[in-house]
Formats: C-alpha cells, sequence, structure tokens
C-alpha cells in the first residue's frame, strides 16, 4: 500500500475521464457504476494506506516536477500522515456512500453522465488536496474542488437563478484563494531573503523546519508567521464559508442534494479546517492570527445559528447549520484544539452526510417540495428516513453518548480552558449549542411529525427511496451513533484515538487541561447534555403541535424575526456597498475614462487639432500669386532675421 | 536537401509562406476549396518547418541559435541576420501554430475576397516570424512595419461596420510608436558609428555603454512604441476598435501574436539595450501594468459585445506580462513569457469561439444569447475550459503564467504590485464567469438560438489542438519553461551588461562548426562572427575586438553554458 498512494486521486480522475468520453457511448448505467467502483478502489487503497500509516508511519510519493523556475520549485508530491489519512478516509468513504445514494438520486437526471464525471473530478481534486505535500499543489486541489462546486452548484444551468449560484461561490471564493496566493508568496519569499536564492520552498516539511524564521521575521509591524496565516485564513473563510465569506454556501443548495451532502457539507468546505491543522506549526507561533480564526470561528457559529432558527427550506436550515459546525471546528483550531477540530470534521461529516442525504430523500419524496411548512407527517411513509434523519439531528445536536456528543464536548471544553480560550468563547459556542439542538429539532419535526400539511397531489407520489439510497442514509446513521468511538474521552476509561493518531502531525500543541477527575469530566458532560437535551425538548414541545404559538411569538417579535428569517440582509448589503458601486466604478472607467478622456480628449483631441490645423494653413493656399508671392517673401524675411540675430556669419 | 534546410531554418520559415503565396496567388480565386486547401497545406507545412528548430534547439545555451549573418549594405553596416533564442522560440512556434487554425476557421466565414484574404494571412505569417527572429534593426523595422500592412488590410477589408475608423486608428497609433522608435534606432546607430565600424546588427549594438540621460530618451522612444503595441493603459483604446472590427482570423492573430511583438520587443531590445533607463522606470511601468490589469479587467465586466469583453480582458492579461517582466527575476521574467504564450492559446481561442458564435448567430451582443450549453454542448464545454484557462485555473496554462508573474512581482521591493495584480485574479472570474453564464446558460429563450447546430468536426479540429497545449502548458509546463530557462536566466542576470552569443546553424552532426557550414556556396557573403562585436573593457572604455571568427561555446558566455 506503501507506493500506491497516486492511485488514491489518479482512479476517481480516471472515473471522470471514463465518464466524460467512453462513457457517453454506453448505457448511462455504465458512467454510474464506473463511477462508484472508482471512489470505491480508491477508498480500498485509501483505507489500505492509512493502515499502513497507523502501523509505519508516513508514506511519501513523488512523481516528478510541475513548475521549476529558478528558486521555485514545486513537485508532484504527495504524502500520507496520520492528518491526511484520517481526511482520506472521509472523503472516500463518506464519498462512496454518497456516490451510491447518488445511482438513484440521479437515476432520471438528463445530465447523469455529466454529473458523474463532475463529482468523480471532484473526488479527484480534493484528494490532491488533503494528499498534496506542498502548499502549491493543495492550492491545485483548492481551486479544483472550487470549479466542481461551481460546475455542480450550477448542475442545472438552464435554471438563471442555479447558474448565478454556482457562478456566485466561483468568485467568493476566488477572493479567499487570491490571499491564499499572497500567502504563500509571503511565505516563499521570507525564505529567500532570509537563505539565499536556493532555500525557497513551500514544502509542509521544510516549513514547518523554518518555523522559527516566520516568527522572528517582522512584515509591516507583526511577524511574517501572523501576517501569512491570516492570509491563509482568508483563503479558508472564502472555501469553508466563515464571516464575512459565507454568502455563498446558503446559494450553493442550489446544485442536486448528494452535492450539497458531500461536498457542501462534508468533505470540500472543511477544506479550511484541514488547512489549518495542516499549518499549525505556523498557527501556533502566531497567537493573534489564532485569536482572530477562533473568534470568527465562534462569531460564525452563532451568528449562522441565529438565521437557522427562522429558515423554512430545509436544505437552507442544513446549509446555515453547516455554516454554524463549521465555525466550532475554526473555534476548536483556533484555541489549539487541532484533533478536537478534525474530530468534529469527521463526525460532522457523518451527520451532516447524513442529514442532507435524508433532506435529499425528503424532497426526491415529495417532488421537489423543500419548504418545511408545507411538509409534516413523513414518518409514515417515510419511516427509514425519518429514523435516520431523527438520528442525524439528535447527533449534530448533541444528544448524550452520539458522536457529535464527543465532538462537540471537547471544542467546548478546549474553547474554554485552553489558554488561546477563554468564558467568551464558551459562551458563544454553548449558546450556539443550545440553537442548534432547537432549530435541528425544529425542522425534523416540521418535516416528520405531526399531519402532514402537503398538497393532495404531493401525498399521492410519498414513497420511500430505493435501496440505493436508503443503504447509505442506514451506514451513515450507524456511523452517526458510534463515531464518538473515535475520539472517546478518558473519564469512561478510553484512549482518545482521535487525539492520538494525529499527534506526530500537531508540531507544538498547545496545552489543554484536562478535567482534575473523572467526576468533574462527567459534570462537565452532564451540563453539556443539559444544554442540548434543553433546546432539543423546547423544539418538540413547541413543534409541530403548537405552531400557532410560535407564530404568535415570531408576530410579537416582528423586528427580530425578520432580521433572522432575512439573513440579516448580508446579501443585501453586498450588493449595494460591494457589487454595485463595483460595476458603476467599471461603467466609469469604460465611459469616461475610455471614451472621454482617452479616446475623447486624448485620440481624437490630438487628431481633431492637426485636422483643425491643416484646415487653418489650408485656407492660405489660395492659388492666388499675390498670395503665394508674400508669404514667400514674408517666410524669406523670417529666415533671414533669425540667421541674422542668431549671429549671422561672424 | 536536407542539410540546406537546416543551415538556412530561419530564412525557410520567413520565405516559405511568400512563396507559399505566390503560389496562391496563381490559383483561380473561383475555386475556394482549392485555395483553402492549397492554404491550409503551406501553412501546416511551415508549421511542420518550425517543429524542426524546436527539436534541434540546444536548451543549454543562452546563444542566438540557427542563426545566419550575412552582409546587405556593407558601406552602411547593414546585415541580415536572424537566429532564435529561447524567448522568441515559442513565439514562432505560436505564430506557425496558430496561423493553420485560422486559416481553418476561415472555411466558411469569409465570403469576399477569399484569395486575398488567405494571402495576407500567408504574408503575416511571414513578416510576423521575420520581426521575431530579425536580429539587425533594419531588418526587425522593416518586418515590423510590414507586418501592420496585412492587418490593416484584413481589418479594412474583411472588418465590421465601422472598420475604416478601426484601422485608421491601428494603423496611426502603431505608426506614432514606431516612428519615434526609428528616430532612436538611428541615434544608437550614429552614436555607435562614431567609436566602431558602423553596424545595424542588434548584436553588435548590445552592450553599448550609453549615459544615462541619453538612455532614458531612448528607452522611452523604444517603451512607446512597443507599450502601443502591447497595449498598455492608457494607450489601449486602439485595441478593442481593432478587435470589434476585424474578421476572427484577424482578431485571432491580433492578440495572439501581434501584442506580443510589444512585449517581445521589451524583452529583446528596451530592456537590455538600455538596462538603467529600464531599471529607473521600472516602479512606473509597473504600475502602469497593475493599472492596465486592473482596469481591463473592470470595462471588460461591463462590455455588452463579446469581442469587446474579450479585447480588454487582452489588456488585463498583459498588464501580468508588463509586471512580470520588470519585476526583472527569473520567476517574474518566465511567468511572463509563459503569460505571452497562454494569453495567444486561450485568447485566440476565445476569438475562434466568438467567431463561431457569430457565424450562426451574426451578432456579437452577449444579450442576445443565453442557454447555449443546451443547444451546443460540444461547444459549451470547450468555450467554458478555455475560459478557465484564461482565468488562471491550476492545471491549465493561465495558472503556471499568473502564478509565475505574481512570484515574480512579489518578490519586488515594493510588493503592493504583487497584491493589486492578485486582485485581478479575483476580477478576471468575475468578468469571465459573468460571461459564460449570459452566452452559455439559462433558458435557450431566444427562438434563433433553439436551432442552433453544434460544432462541426472541422470546428472541433481547429479548437482541439488549442486545448491540448492549454492542458499541457498547465500540467507540464517544464516542456516549455526549461527551452527558455538558459536564455531567461541570461536576460534576468546578465541584465545590466547584455551580451547576446551568435551560434550559426549546427550542421547534421549536431556539433557547431563555424557559419562557413553549408552557408558558403548558397549564399551571398556570409560575415564572419565577431566582426564589428564590442565588449566594455576594465576601465568602461569600449573597445572594438579584433574581427575574425570566435571559437563556438567560449568566451563571456562559457561558464554560463554549464547550467
Amino acid at each position: 500500500m506503501a507506493d500506491s498512494l497516486h492511485w488514491i486521486p489518479l482512479l476517481p480522475l480516471l472515473g471522470a475521464l471514463f465518464c466524460a468520453t467512453v462513457g457517453r457511448l454506453l448505457p448511462k448505467i455504465c458512467s454510474g457504476v464506473v463511477a462508484v467502483l472508482a471512489v470505491g478502489f480508491a477508498a480500498a487503497v485509501a483505507f489500505g494506506s492509512a493502515w499502513h500509516v497507523h502501523e509505519h508511519g508516513a508514506i511519501v510519493s513523488r512523481m516528478g516536477d510541475w513548475i521549476a523556475v529558478g528558486p521555485l520549485k514545486i513537485g508532484i508530491d504527495l504524502a500520507m500522515d496520520p492528518l491526511s489519512a484520517v481526511m482520506c478516509a472521509v472523503v472516500t468513504g463518506v464519498g462512496f456512500l454518497i456516490h451510491v445514494y447518488s445511482l438513484g438520486y440521479m437515476a432520471h437526471d438528463a445530465g447523469y453522465r455529466r454529473y458523474f464525471a463532475f463529482l468523480n473530478l471532484f473526488t479527484f481534486n480534493m484528494l490532491v488536496l488533503v494528499l498534496a505535500k506542498n502548499l502549491p499543489l493543495l492550492f491545485v486541489g483548492w481551486e479544483g474542488v472550487g470549479l466542481c462546486s461551481y460546475l455542480l452548484i450550477g448542475f442545472w444551468f438552464e435554471d438563471p437563478a442555479k447558474a448565478s449560484a454556482g457562478k456566485k461561490a466561483f468568485i467568493v471564493n476566488r477572493i479567499g484563494d487570491a490571499a491564499f496566493v499572497m500567502g504563500m508568496l509571503l511565505l516563499f519569499w521570507t525564505q529567500v531573503q532570509a537563505t539565499g536564492v536556493t532555500g525557497g520552498s513551500l514544502d509542509f516539511s521544510d516549513l514547518q523546519e523554518k518555523r522559527s524564521l516566520f516568527e522572528t521575521t517582522s512584515w509591516g509591524g507583526w511577524t511574517v508567521g501572523t501576517v501569512a496565516a491570516l492570509l491563509l485564513f482568508v483563503g479558508a473563510c472564502g472555501k469553508s464559508a466563515q464571516l464575512p465569506l459565507y454568502v455563498w454556501l446558503p446559494d450553493a443548495m442550489a446544485g442536486p442534494t448528494p452535492v450539497s451532502a458531500l461536498i457542501h457539507a462534508a468533505t470540500m468546505v472543511t477544506a479550511g479546517v484541514y488547512m489549518i491543522v495542516r499549518m499549525n506549526f505556523l498557527y501556533t507561533g502566531a497567537p493573534a492570527a489564532m485569536a482572530v480564526v477562533a473568534w470568527v470561528g465562534a462569531s460564525t457559529a452563532l451568528f449562522a445559528a441565529l438565521i437557522a432558527i427562522t429558515q423554512t427550506d430545509i436544505k437552507k436550515v442544513l446549509a446555515y447549520s453547516t455554516i454554524s459546525q463549521l465555525g466550532y471546528m475554526f473555534l476548536a483550531v483556533g484555541v489549539g484544539a487541532f484533533s478536537s477540530g478534525i474530530f468534529h470534521l469527521t463526525t460532522h461529516a457523518f451527520f451532516k452526510g447524513l442529514l442532507f442525504l435524508g433532506a435529499g430523500s425528503v424532497i426526491h419524496a415529495m417532488s421537489g417540495e423543500q419548504d418545511i411548512r408545507k411538509m409534516g407527517g413523513l414518518y409514515r411513509m417515510l419511516p427509514y428516513t425519518c429514523c435516520t434523519f431523527f438520528v442525524g439531528a439528535a447527533a449534530i445536536a448533541g444528544f448524550p453518548l452520539l458522536s457529535g456528543f464527543f465532538s462537540k464536548d471537547e471544542i467546548l471544553w478546549a474553547a474554554w480552558q485552553s489558554p488561546r480560550g477563554g468564558p467568551a468563547l464558551l459562551v458563544l459556542g454553548g449558546l450556539t449549542a443550545a440553537l442548534t439542538a432547537f432549530y435541528m429539532f425544529r425542522c425534523a419535526a416540521l418535516a416528520f411529525l405531526g399531519a402532514s400539511r402537503a398538497s393532495e397531489e404531493v401525498r399521492h407520489h410519498l414513497h420511500e427511496s430505493p435501496p440505493s439510497m436508503v443503504l447509505p442514509l442506514l451506514l451513515l446513521a450507524v456511523l452517526s451513533v458510534v463515531g464518538g468511538a473515535l475520539g472517546l474521552p478518558h473519564a469512561l476509561g478510553a484512549t482518545n484515538f482521535m487525539g492520538h493518531f494525529l499527534e506526530p502531525v500537531i508540531v507544538s500543541p498547545v496545552e489543554i487541561p484536562h478535567p482534575h477527575t473523572a467526576l468533574a469530566e462527567l459534570g462537565w458532560m452532564g451540563a453539556a447534555s443539559a444544554v442540548a437535551l434543553a433546546g432539543m425538548g423546547f423544539a418538540l414541545w413547541l413543534y409541530p403541535r403548537k405552531l400557532a404559538l410560535a407564530e404568535s411569538w415570531a408576530g410579537s417579535w416582528r423586528r427580530l424575526h425578520a432580521l433572522s428569517s432575512n439573513k440579516f440582509y448580508v446579501d443585501e448589503l453586498y450588493l449595494l456597498f460591494v457589487v454595485l458601486p463595483l460595476r458603476a466604478f467599471s461603467f466609469v472607467c469604460w465611459k469616461i475614462g475610455d471614451g472621454l478622456m482617452i479616446d475623447g480628449a486624448g485620440v481624437h483631441g490630438i487628431a481633431g487639432a492637426v485636422k483643425g490645423g491643416g484646415n487653418a494653413t489650408t485656407s492660405l493656399q489660395t492659388g492666388n500669386v499675390q498670395h503665394s508671392a508674400i508669404l514667400l517673401w514674408a517666410g524669406g524675411a523670417v529666415v533671414l532675421g533669425a540667421f541674422l540675430w542668431l549671429g549671422g556669419f561672424a | 536537401m536536407l542539410e540546406f534546410v537546416d543551415a538556412h531554418i530561419l530564412t525557410i520559415l520567413i520565405l516559405f509562406p511568400v512563396v507559399g503565396a505566390i503560389l496562391v496567388a496563381l490559383v483561380s480565386s473561383e475555386d475556394r476549396d482549392l485555395l483553402l486547401k492549397g492554404t491550409l497545406g503551406l501553412t501546416l507545412a511551415e508549421f511542420l518547418i518550425s517543429l524542426h528548430c524546436v527539436y534541434r534547439f540546444d536548451e543549454g545555451t543562452a546563444a542566438v541559435q540557427f542563426g545566419e549573418r550575412y552582409r546587405w549594405i556593407p558601406e552602411w553596416g547593414v546585415t541580415y541576420c536572424v537566429g532564435i533564442d529561447g524567448i522568441s522560440l515559442w513565439l514562432v512556434l505560436l505564430t506557425t501554430f496558430l496561423t493553420p487554425l485560422v486559416i481553418l476557421s476561415a472555411w466558411h466565414a469569409v465570403e469576399k475576397r477569399l484569395k486575398a484574404y488567405l494571402l495576407c494571412f500567408l504574408l503575416l505569417e511571414s513578416t510576423m516570424i521575420g520581426a521575431l527572429v530579425a536580429l539587425d534593426f533594419v531588418l526587425f523595422y522593416l518586418f515590423w512595419e510590414a507586418m501592420l500592412l496585412p492587418m490593416f488590410l484584413l481589418i479594412g477589408v474583411w472588418g465590421g461596420q465601422r472598420r475604416i475608423y478601426a484601422a485608421v486608428k491601428f494603423m496611426l497609433f502603431t505608426m506614432v510608436g514606431s516612428v519615434l522608435m526609428l528616430v532612436a534606432v538611428l541615434w544608437l546607430y550614429f552614436e555607435h558609428a562614431k567609436v566602431h565600424a558602423p553596424s545595424t546588427n542588434l548584436l553588435d549594438l548590445y552592450g553599448m555603454s550609453i549615459p544615462f540621460q541619453a538612455q532614458c530618451w531612448l528607452f522611452g522612444a523604444f517603451a512607446l512604441a512597443f507599450a502601443i503595441k502591447v497595449p498598455m493603459f492608457p494607450l489601449h483604446t486602439w485595441l478593442p476598435d481593432a478587435h470589434v472590427e476585424a474578421p476572427t482570423g484577424g482578431s485571432v492573430i491580433l492578440a495572439a501574436v501581434l501584442l506580443k511583438m510589444g512585449t517581445y520587443g521589451f524583452m529583446r531590445f528596451a530592456i537590455p539595450l538600455f538596462p538603467e533607463a529600464a531599471e529607473y522606470f521600472a516602479p512606473a511601468l509597473c504600475a502602469l501594468a497593475v493599472i492596465g490589469i486592473v482596469y481591463g479587467a473592470l470595462v471588460s465586466f461591463v462590455q455588452p459585445d463579446l469581442k469587446k469583453m474579450v479585447a480588454y480582458s487582452s489588456v488585463s492579461h498583459l498588464g501580468y506580462v508588463m509586471l512580470g517582466l520588470f519585476a526583472f527575476g527569473l520567476c517574474g521574467a518566465q511567468g511572463g513569457l509563459m503569460q505571452m504564450l497562454s494569453h495567444g492559446l486561450t485568447t485566440g481561442a476565445l476569438f475562434l469561439c466568438v467567431g463561431m458564435l457569430y457565424e450562426r448567430r451574426h451578432t456579437r451582443l452577449i444579450e442576445d444569447y443565453g442557454g447555449i450549453a443546451t443547444v451546443m454542448p460540444h461547444f459549451a464545454i470547450l468555450f467554458v475550459i478555455i475560459t478557465l484557462g484564461s482565468i488562471g485555473l491550476p492545471g491549465l496554462s493561465g495558472f503556471v503564467a499568473e502564478f509565475l508573474v505574481l512570484v515574480g512581482a512579489f518578490g519586488m521591493e515594493d510588493r503592493r504590485f504583487a497584491i493589486i495584480a492578485g486582485t485581478g485574479v479575483i476580477l478576471g472570474a468575475m468578468y469571465m464567469l459573468s460571461m459564460v453564464q449570459r452566452v452559455l446558460y439559462g433558458p435557450t429563450a431566444n427562438p434563433k438560438n433553439q436551432v442552433l447546430k453544434d460544432l462541426s468536426g472541422r470546428e472541433i479540429a481547429v479548437l482541439a489542438p488549442i486545448l491540448v497545449f492549454i492542458l499541457w502548458m498547465g500540467i507540464q509546463p517544464g516542456t516549455f519553461l526549461d527551452r527558455s530557462a538558459a536564455s531567461i536566466d541570461h536576460w534576468v542576470t546578465e541584465r545590466s551588461d547584455y551580451r547576446l552569443e551568435f551560434r550559426p546553424v549546427r550542421t547534421a552532426r549536431g556539433e557547431a562548426d563555424g557559419e562557413a557550414a553549408a552557408g558558403a556556396e548558397f549564399c551571398f557573403t556570409p560575415l564572419p562572427l565577431g566582426e564589428n562585436r564590442v565588449r566594455v573593457g576594465e576601465e568602461g572604455r569600449q573597445v572594438a575586438l579584433p574581427p575574425g571568427p570566435s571559437p563556438d561555446g567560449e568566451g563571456r558566455r562559457a561558464g554560463h553554458d554549464a547550467h
């Protein structure tokens, strides 16, 4: 397994090429099966390699140079260490299940082959991202997943709104990417300027060795490490939908639902968290940047949760929930709990993947309806979907002993007890936890419980999804329940597997004190459970039976409700203060800059002057002999005068 | 025969299209088929000949290779001197690669005066290659000016509504710069002739020690000529007009090759001849370059006309080239060169795509399209990949180029240029993807768009080769970078005292052994190498080297060639 690392990304790439070329000539099921198998085999290789990493340590695979110019050498080098192993396992494992699910979900879509080509291409890019051994190669995957996200959000491109959503995702991501590139360049040139032409490298291992250089060199009043860490974090904000660049993710729900599950919940959007853990040596040496990460994460978590509580589109609820949970992960890595961040990333991939696939199953059954106000009572017709959805909701809400409980618990503890954390961060995280439990169960209760509010037409077509869709739901539900085993706390008599496995990757860990006694730990867990259960209980009490009461509350706090349900008007503010001014300025450049100034005053001005001068002098050419004689005489006089004035013959 | 080809490869490259033009001229204008196929065959043959240059190119040296050098007007020291180095190699290839594709794209597009149209392209190809390989100022200037004529005709005869305005504007803009450059060339010539035997050979004129004040004036004259051609902000307004009015083929060549004459001119002439002035003006030019990047992108963003939008995007993309060159580092210069190629491929292909749409709908307005991806899926795939190449998606050509330019620019003392240029990456995605969305996506509402046919085999054959190279440059840029590495390295490190070693054509044995090889019996008065060559003595005085052949592979370049 050690020497087959490159096959992990290559298999999905080959799958994508197959779907895009040969697959077009074959029956469409061939493309689907090949795509699923490609990811399946990649998963097998990935798990084998991960086992190898667990037993024998990191694997490196070099595949030659990509760009080599003077001081800059970028190799196509892949490496799998424990961190990459976890990410690979998540990407290929969850990815495989979602591919299988897609077989059923997309069965009747006209763009079937294109869909699987894109999905495989995405998997390829995501695997390049997590296996890259240097920053530029990571960036290749980073932009590549952005591209696939763009293509898949706008998959049904005939709908202008969906096409716009794809474009928005790409452009907002590009804002982050531009900063990311600047961060890379800063790291590169700092080395070159310090150690000479041959000293620059963007390999993770080399960067890690030179981390003291970044901490001691200063640029613009800050250390290079801080500036670079912040620039890279701006990239992460774009990719992982954090404030203020999160605006593309809710719109990204325009894509097919399995895409939302795979790209916009389980894998791609977690790339920013992965990147920060990968660069942990840089961040631990830049406390200011760490603080920014933690605060942005915590604020985003609360902000998105506040929006999620009033959303009525089932996918929008999940989208804001994803933003919120990503905020949790950034909070974790921001206070130095790197392995907790990855732990939550993993469990989140399970339960959020599950929730999205469940939502897809509902939408599939409801003939495309996404509004939870028009659902209700689905538990009768969709028993499997209903049960698994509730499992997912319980996991994300932090129901005791489910996977989300353990991972969230770790994060909240770290936010409070880490030397980089504090009570304020704990309060933000705790509030978010309560809100999360509330809005998830509001959503689940409105969709599945009570009486049906759907139209007769829709109700008539209700059906449970085919096995290819139910099976992934069941598997993900199991993982959502037991996934916590990856990071069981010490109080339960276990070793934290995730924490130990990732230890070699975390170069200079932030020491986070453990609870002093098992009793203290159990007490802490009890408090966390209480918060989650309170939120869940409140939601189940209110919905769906006391809908009228909920409505009247919304009415009495109309302003606040409107603020939340209109997403704090952020899109409108961006339109007003960024997009429109930019467009107006572009028009000014075009019409005034080019039109009036350069062409008008400049080019045509000169042309006009020449023409005018020509016309003026033309009138001298009257053809009249006397006039010519006068001019001749006058010219001669001028020449003679000048000659004499300049000294004549002397 | 083979030996003859070997010995005169560049002359053949220049003359072959001219001979071809004569042959094409003999064909009856009625016989469209023969005209098109014949011209296509000729340009393909030309491409194959140029591949020979790549095959035999020695990437280990910065010297100009395949050199030929003969007396032309001995009294004035005018020579016929041509050669290729790592800077011009790929630009020549770009020219010979795109010309057949342009001919292939004209199959149904050109209705009137087909023969004259094809002749224009053959002559254009000859003059472009001539300008790229010329190493004598008189020769270069000849090609530089001659290049304008076919393009002037292409715009003025086969152009759109305002073709006369556009053609005249194109001509006047370029001439203004050229005339000043001519004055500067004359100054150089006479100044050089004060000390040495008169020569217009570039290799002799390199390394003159010119006072700073004079350098500034001369650099200004050269820079103006080249900056108009690039075009740099604020000298760019001729470009959108020329592009909009030019026929598809004209736009392709204009964007892909003619604009590169400007940036190539900076690399070959303006910077190495006047290094101190170049350094002095670098911040100003970098500033103009980044203004161009942002300004071009913004104006692109609001264009209602497809061709205008692509034209303004060229202003933005060429800004990267200029920024890379004036960063005066390896990465920047290599990036600039890569961007020249990448822009040639992607923008050339974009104009071809726009042409294909125009042939079907006879409109260039973006608002007339929409939902094209539904009716033309193959076109949509190719168009999207080309667009992504243009906005620098990793794995495609544009990324390697822009990334290297940014790396180079970030290494400068003033990092603001790199940071502003970095925002161009965002704006690029913005205007390109907006355009893609408005053309390809959405419902196919317009009934005229609902009946459009997807690409024909011929049209795919036009775009596919370009696509291959866009991918190749993105995935294996080494193929291109390695062959220009020695020349770029030399250009960067020896900038303050730039000389180029002249290496005559190599014989079939692959060794360089004097220009006597194979040449003498066919050609007039070969000029001994090293005549008129000068070097700066210890005290900075110029001393003429004794005439006579200097052994190859030795001298001041030897140490450099080692790596």
